[in-house]
């Protein structure tokens, strides 16, 4: 019986690492505390309404749901809704996929749920977009003159230019530590070739926020999840106790 | 027909409403039949609890699906959209859709166990034979149900993994492209399949199950339960004609579930709350990006508890056709010199045509027979285990550590079916692919070798 049970749990321990590296640069670790600050959330809200929200869609999320980070109706009507639009609708865009395709290459995602989807070996969906977001980098080579680090020659430009000014990415040759004969590109990091109106770490800050909407809006269920589950927990646990008593009370007659 | 009772004049309004039932229906009579006088071996340990929880589980997924089903539009072009609508407008459409989210997974941990326990302790062995056939039955009912219900979202997963499953239909020789389009509907998979996925889903499986649950317990309650030591307890009954080592099933089993029921909702609900995608085996991420037939994602894994099944396909390479022909070879070799007479020539011809057909078809098509049979074998377990005891409590070490080895198979097995194919991977798959049909194959031999523990004549048992 033991060594079925120490046999199980090295396998689950082998599974732990069921999805195993894919490669590809480590991401930078999303700061989680920001999910559930509600000056954070409100900031990022209003980032992605007036950079995001022109391109991309949030087309399963109701602007009027933003009442859960702590606005008043009022306000998103006011500084979130633009004109023609109903507190209640979804967020959608007027982008036609047709357009979008001819301009970027590709129809740019639909952000709802986009928090979920990118999460992976190198960390969570969260991580991999405060990643991406800070990973713009200047490339001639490409159409829009924007590449990035976390997701080679993205068709999407840097819209956040005007924040975090402009960045070069510095790419070293060196041996390869498995094969003599080849060099690898390896990355060395960012250099800021032309400041924006933000400093790195308020940039970084505000990618933070931006990111924790995303998060949030991923599953705006997700705080209240968490906060009943402690009670449920509490309760079964007391239920348990009763119930493990009541058993033992019935069978104290079994002999 | 029984005689028609008369409640005593005095008797209270309980009793005789109870009299009026009774005398129409055996409402009485079931719930002693069943419950109150259902006599239960009073040696169970934790592994009797998986029975009652999977009976809980599927009253969870069958609750919630019916809420599910009054938001989710099966149509292909809002599908998704409206799942995403439980999730954020529906009132509590979130805890609804992760508890059936959730409980797909838990459905699947709780019946392994079952099955698992079933299989240590021998409850398949005579006369138990049909309880674990309508078991296995269940086991099937409950893949084809979890494998339709996991297209509905109509993620990326959703999307690829039917594809994947569905064209291993067609490597069925001559009708198998004709059966694929059949089960699709389409030439891929699109909205007819979606809709008949939601049919079969919401209404044909489960009625096949909940058929096939009320069969396995009927079954049950005809023979009565094995327990740990594999003494059967009707063999020595007391005057009245109760098994010594019996206790009534209500109240004692009754409140001992519902203990378990408590610790089994507690690990439940924390995934629930804390964490409902659990690092992507429960919910894949892939799966929250909608379907799109044009982009194939670069890994496509079914979900964890199909993986043991998966990788015994993915093994069945040409090599391990070839290693499946030496291994039909040799077996028909041994038994040319264990049989006399004509059998010699009905086991020469049957091995040669047996190899024959390996040859003439794709491997593919035998890795879906291998697939396949990996379930229908457990089937004849009951016909394949000679083994003069049931428990494994009084079997030989070394078929402790074979049931053992039979584990960690099967989950390595799992493993390697959630990563992408590698060679090492493979091989070891193909190992536990040979080993998995050897234990059941070779069951009827080495069951009765090594030196078995004399079995007690009364359960061992400890009072609490």
């Amino acid at each position: 019986m033991k060594r079925i049970i120490a046999s199980l749990l090295a396998a689950l321990a082998l599974c732990s690492a069921a999805f195993a590296n894919t490669g590809g640069p480590a991401w930078d670790k999303f700061p989680k505390d920001r999910v559930t600050d509600m000056a954070a959330l409100q900031n990022g809200a209003k980032l992605f309404v007036n950079y995001c929200l022109n391109c991309h869609s949030a087309a399963y999320m109701r602007y009027n749901r933003l009442r859960d980070i702590g606005l008043t109706e009022e306000q998103i009507k006011k500084n979130l809704v633009f004109a023609g639009e109903k507190v209640g609708d979804l967020m959608t865009v007027s982008l036609s996929p047709k357009d979008a395709k001819e301009w970027f290459g590709a129809q740019p995602p639909d952000l709802s749920v986009i928090a979920r989807s990118r999460a992976g070996d190198n960390g969570s969906g969260a991580d991999y977009l405060y990643t991406y977001m800070r990973g713009f980098y200047r490339d001639e080579t490409r159409p829009t003159g924007w590449n990035n680090l976390v997701f080679p020659s993205v068709g999407m430009p840097h819209v956040l230019w005007e924040l975090q000014g402009e960045q070069r990415a510095v790419f070293e040759e060196e041996q390869d530590p498995h094969d003599h004969a080849k060099k690898v590109h390896v990355f060395k990091g960012f250099e800021l070739t032309k400041p924006g109106t933000l400093s790195k770490n308020d940039y970084d800050t505000a990618v933070a926020d931006l990111v924790a909407y995303l998060q949030w809006m991923g599953e705006p269920a997700q705080n209240q999840r968490a906060r009943l589950g402690v009670w449920v927990l509490l309760f079964l646990a007391i239920f348990t106790v009763i119930a493990w008593r009541l058993n033992a009370s019935y069978w104290k007659d079994i002999k | 027909m029984a005689d028609f009772k008369t409640a005593p004049a005095d008797a209270s309004a309980g009793v005789k409403l109870m009299t009026w039932v009774d005398n129409r229906f055996p409402a009485t009579k079931l719930y002693k039949e069943h419950l109150s006088e259902y006599y239960a071996p009073k040696n169970f340990n934790a592994w009797y609890f998986f029975g009652s929880l999977a009976l809980l589980v599927l009253v969870i997924q069958i609750v919630t699906g019916i809420f599910l089903v009054m938001h989710y539009k099966p149509d292909a072009a809002i599908a998704f959209a409206s799942v995403e609508y439980i999730m954020r407008d529906v009132p509590w459409g979130w805890l609804i859709r992760y508890m059936h989210s959730t409980g797909a997974s838990a459905f699947f941990v709780v019946v392994y166990l079952h099955m698992y326990r079933g299989l240590i302790y021998g409850s398949y062995r005579k006369p138990r034979e049909l309880v674990w056939v309508f078991g296995c039955a269940i086991f099937l009912a409950l893949m084809a149900e979890a494998f339709m219900g996991y297209l509905l979202p109509w993620g990326q997963m959703s999307y690829w993994g039917a594809q994947v499953i569905v064209n291993l239909f067609a490597a069925v020789p001559f009708v198998g492209p004709d059966l694929a389009l059949l089960i699709r509907g389409d030439y891929v998979v699109g909205d007819a399949t979606l809709n008949r996925f939601f049919s079969f889903h919401v209404i044909a499986v489960p009625l096949v199950l909940l058929g096939l649950v009320v069969a396995h317990i009927i079954a049950l309650h005809e023979v009565g339960s094995n327990n740990p030591d594999g003494v059967e307890i009707k063999a020595k009954k007391d005057a009245k004609g109760i098994p010594l080592d019996g206790i009534p099933f209500h109240p004692y089993y009754t409140v001992h579930d519902i203990f378990g029921v408590g610790m089994f909702l507690m690990v439940f609900c924390a995934i629930i709350f804390f964490g409902p995608e659990l690092g992507g085996y429960f919910l894949e991420y892939n799966n929250f990006i909608p379907a799109d037939p044009l982009k194939t994602p670069p890994h496509i894994a079914p979900v964890w508890y199909f993986t043991p099944f998966y990788s015994m396909l993915r093994a069945t390479t040409d090599v391990m056709v070839n290693v499946l022909c030496g291994v039909v070879g040799i077996a028909g070799l041994i038994s040319l010199l264990a049989v006399k007479g004509r059998a010699k020539i009905a086991i020469a011809v049957g091995a040669i045509v047996a190899i024959a057909l390996l040859k003439t078809f794709d491997a593919k098509f035998w890795g879906v027979v291998v697939m396949g049979g990996a379930v229908i074998i457990l089937f004849f377990l009951p016909w394949l285990d000679n083994s003069p005891v049931k428990s494994i409590r009084y079997r030989p070490q070394w078929h402790k550590v074979l049931y053992g080895i039979f584990v960690v198979f099967f989950v390595v097995l799992g493993y390697l079916g959630i990563q992408p194919p590698s060679d090492a991977g493979t091989l070891v798959s193909q190992v536990g692919t040979l080993f998995y049909f050897g234990f059941f194959l070779l069951m009827p031999w080495w069951s009765t070798i090594g030196t078995f523990k004399p079995v007690p004549d009364r359960v061992n048992f400890a009072a609490h």
